[in-house]
């Protein structure tokens, strides 16, 4: 399922995972993020760009429960938590967070 | 893996203890040794990490793969801490036999004696090596 | 004419390094590569036995296999060389031929 982005083709797993992330752009994550359904706003990138400093220091995308512990640790309680992360995406903030972000399905995620 | 609620396993805890023996690129052991740990760390067991053998190698400092076209894995030790993983210990002798010493690594362990890490398999439920 | 060896197996979990250097002629030459480099530490339970050779064998080393393990230069075996890949084929060509050890 690649994805096609000012007239570049970016490849992608069948899933809809960028298999090379350094294919990666702003325009890109828009693209993904309408095929998802999901109308970026800042609080949304506010996620996308915490996953994707997470994926820079550590080389992994964080299952949801380590994403949603360090939210609360560096951007409060009021944000790190689920019922904030599934409301800005719906399907799992892991999952298609991580999509948008460029990175990897997260480690542990079936 | 996506729990709506935030809740916890409440099953029985038993002690579990991953024994890391592996140099880090000259094979596939340490890094899927690595992402089963990161799987298992969901479900809130009791876990801790050995280090020994050349398994002390995967936590070298100053790794740069780019010449050898692999992904460098050693950042990823550092989010064992995030995943709740905070019992990790490292053999002294195998560190010292290969010339390193706690200063080398990328985490922050607990050195062991052998005597001492033998009294530590001892007390685990499972022990799984890789 | 002279071998150059290769062996790709870290000494402290295979004595492939040992068996080599039992095998090896003087005036030979052995390269060091994939985890085989960790032999090229200094000051470990391992390094005696090519310090040992050292001047009587050439010892070299693939670089990127080194940085890959974190392991500084001037933690190495003194009289090691380091290649790159392109140093690498230019042995194999300077020696008659190679014996890999697996």
């Amino acid at each position: 399922m690649d994805y096609t982005v000012n007239d570049q083709t970016i490849n992608a797993d069948e899933e809809g995972y960028i298999t090379d992330i350094s294919t990666w752009s702003i325009d890109l994550a828009g693209t993904i993020a309408e095929t998802e359904n999901i109308d970026m706003g800042d609080d949304h990138w506010e996620v996308v760009n915490f996953l994707r400093d997470y994926y820079e220091e550590y080389q992994i995308a964080p299952a949801v429960r380590v994403l949603t512990k360090a939210v609360k640790k560096s951007l409060g309680p009021e944000k790190g938590n689920s019922k904030y992360l599934y409301e800005l995406f719906p399907y799992g903030p892991a999952k298609q967070a991580c999509k948008i972000a460029g990175l990897p399905k997260p480690t542990g995620c079936v | 893996m996506e729990d709506f609620e935030d809740n916890e396993f409440d099953g029985p805890i038993k002690k579990f203890m991953y024994v890391n023996r592996k140099a880090p690129y000259g094979t596939v052991y340490a890094l899927e040794g690595l992402e089963v740990v990161l799987i298992t760390a969901a479900f809130d067991q009791d876990v801790c990490l050995v280090f020994v053998d050349d398994g002390v190698f995967q936590i070298k400092k100053d790794q740069e793969t780019t010449g050898i076209n692999m992904k460098n894995f050693s950042p990823t030790y550092r989010a064992l801490e995030g995943y709740d993983v905070e019992k990790i210990y490292v053999e002294k002798e195998s560190l010292e036999s290969r010339g390193f010493s706690e200063d080398d690594l990328v985490i922050p362990v607990e050195i062991l004696s052998s005597a001492e890490i033998s009294e530590l398999m001892d007390a685990q439920d499972v022990i799984v090596t890789f | 004419m002279a071998l150059l060896h290769t062996v790709n197996k870290s000494p402290f979990e295979r004595n492939v390094i040992s068996d080599c250097l039992r095998l090896a002629k003087d005036g030979s030459a052995i390269l060091l590569i994939e985890d085989g480099v960790y032999a090229a530490l200094e000051g470990t339970s391992a390094s005696d036995e090519i310090t040992r050779r050292n001047g009587s064998i050439k010892f070299f080393a693939l670089g990127p296999d080194i940085e890959a393990r974190g392991l500084s230069e001037k933690s190495l075996i003194e009289g090691l060389t380091l290649v790159d890949y392109s140093g690498f084929v230019d042995l194999v060509e300077e020696y008659s031929s190679v014996q890999s050890w697996l």
